[in-house]
């Protein structure tokens, strides 16, 4: 008789296991059950919201120009990219345009966020993965990053660095210089990660082959950024649809073939090089001139709606702005990268081993305050 | 990976050359605070302060209340006196909630006669939550931050 109960309990075999909320590589509160059979993944659910602070419903309760603070604190690791996504949806809506010399800071900014955000990933997917030496490296250039922020607008992690119709600060005295000046560091540096990963034997076997995503699946999922990218899907936003004056640089899309976790990885470090290129196309070249449009001091917008998309690091940032006339939203919608990319999770780590589940995470570049907001 | 690679360990050891390349002492970037006061850059947005006038030593802000409407987290909140003989509206309190407070810039912004302004101080912890709420004294005074001595 009791043959039969411990029978069945040896027979099953799904273990049920909660990786998260608290877990170091889940990237901060994200919880993942995960069934497993043995080592093997048979199924991961992810339970997000505890980090969600009602953004969306703060900003129907802001003037346009008081949320734009908040935009930052959705992806902290990129709060530039943010901000350029808002203000150009709000300029959209106003049917206003940046002047040519504040799209060009815009764009010196946000590349050097694309960076900064590219290396806050490398160090952390590293650790992730077992490598602990990047993650020092990455964010002494980090650093340098923050400080040229901090220089431009007195904030180093949420910046609130522009503004609706142009920018609030003018540039000070070295930005190009100091621009300049990090990109013939960042080189040199970006090749001392390479020669610490890219051939590195252990790196190469935890990467290769995990966690794919081919491109069939990244449309189905709606999955942006490099990991379509990855896929070899020659999409970005910065290419295909040029906001803030993109169309005047040289750079090129890099995308890998496999689809795996270590051609995202060499996605995102040729992303970083061409980010240099941009930078320096950009730094090289600062017009002279107003930087803010003719905004109206209050802004009510015209009833409408308006939905603007940036390449952001991780992927494709939208924001859906509808306006009623009066100076508050209507309604806000983001489309976060890291959410809708979130999603393929289950399906990348389907009938792999338990320790590909962090390397996968750590592909994905989430931040939880984007995925929760 | 070729045989050669695969027997010699060279991926690892260029790895560990970069890494002991590193242990140069031109290398080192950490930064001793609070020993060392870390360099904040002019515009850095931290602790707020109202300006007075160096030589009067009254104060600058005329009561207009716009930082107030500015905040996005309303925690600024400005009362006034109409001054019966010169009919001027004057400056009675001036609270300042900074725990709630992040550092937008939004208020500074808005000030029409600079009187209101984020410095660069960052050290605002404080023992309670009252102790965050800076009224008209504190903000003139300015935020006086500990030095320890090392
Ligand atoms: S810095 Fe921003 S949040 Fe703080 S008081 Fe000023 S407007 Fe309000
Ligand atoms: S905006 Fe300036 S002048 Fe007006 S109440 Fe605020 S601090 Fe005073």
């Amino acid at each position: 008789m009791s043959e039969i109960t411990q029978a069945t309990f040896l027979d099953s075999n799904e273990l049920v296991l909660n990786m998260g909320p608290q877990h170091p590589s889940t990237h901060g509160v994200l919880r993942v059950i995960l069934k497993l059979d043995g080592e093997r993944i048979l199924g991961a659910d992810c339970v997000i919201g505890y980090l969600h602070r009602g953004v969306e419903k703060i900003g129907e309760n802001r003037t346009y120009a008081q949320f734009n603070p908040y935009v930052d604190r959705m992806d902290y690791v990129a709060a530039v990219s943010n901000g350029l996504g808002y203000c150009l949806a709000v300029e959209k809506l106003l049917d206003v345009e940046a002047p040519p010399r504040a799209q060009v800071i815009r764009v010196i900014l946000t590349e050097l966020n694309r960076i900064a955000s590219h290396l806050v990933w490398l160090g952390t997917h590293a650790l992730d993965v077992g490598a602990l030496t990047p993650v020092f490296y990455t964010f002494r250039e980090r650093e340098e990053i923050l400080n040229i922020f901090e220089e431009y607008c007195g904030a180093r992690l949420t910046t609130h660095a522009f503004r609706i119709g142009g920018l609030q600060y003018e540039a000070y005295a070295e930005l190009a210089t100091d621009t300049l000046n990090f990109c013939d560091r960042f080189l040199a540096r970006i090749d001392q990660y390479e020669s610490l990963l890219t051939s590195n034997r252990i790196w190469v076997s935890r990467l290769r082959g995990v966690g794919i995503l081919n491109a069939e699946d990244c449309k189905r999922f709606g999955v942006t950024g490099p990991i379509l990218r990855a896929a070899g899907v020659q999409w970005d936003l910065r290419k295909a649809m040029p906001y803030s004056g993109y169309q005047k640089y040289d750079f090129d899309i890099p995308v890998g073939t496999n689809a795996d976790t270590y051609d995202r990885y060499l996605v995102r470090m040729e992303e970083m090089r061409q980010s240099v290129r941009i930078l320096r196309q950009a730094a090289a070249d600062i017009p002279e001139g107003p930087i803010m449009a003719k905004v109206p001091k209050v802004l009510k917008p015209p009833v409408g709606e308006a939905y603007v998309s940036i390449e952001a690091p991780k992927g494709e940032l939208g924001y859906y702005i509808v306006s009623d006339g009066s100076t508050q939203p209507y309604r806000l919608r983001v489309r976060p990268p890291s959410f809708i990319n979130l999603q393929a999770l289950d399906h990348m780590v389907r009938d792999t081993l338990l320790a590909d589940v962090v390397a996968v995470i750590g592909t994905i570049d989430i931040v939880l305050g984007e995925v929760d907001r | 990976m070729r045989f050669f690679d695969k027997f010699f360990f060279t991926d690892l050891f260029t790895g560990l050359l970069t890494t002991f390349r590193q242990q140069n002492p031109r290398e080192i970037v950490t930064e001793q605070y609070p020993a060392q006061q870390p360099r904040i850059a002019e515009r850095y947005r931290g602790a707020p302060r109202l300006n007075v006038d160096p030589e009067s030593g009254d104060t600058l802000c005329i009561g207009c209340n716009l930082c107030a409407l500015a905040c996005p987290e309303n925690l600024i909140v400005v009362t006034t006196e109409r001054n019966a003989e010169t009919k001027k509206k004057e400056l009675t309190t001036f609270t300042y909630d900074t725990s709630r407070c992040m550092f937008c810039g939004l208020c500074e912004d808005a000030c029409p006669v600079d009187a209101l302004e984020l410095t660069q101080d960052f050290e605002l912890a404080s023992f309670t939550r009252e102790g965050a709420i800076w009224d008209r004294q504190m903000l003139e005074e300015g935020p006086k931050p500990t030095r320890y001595e090392y």
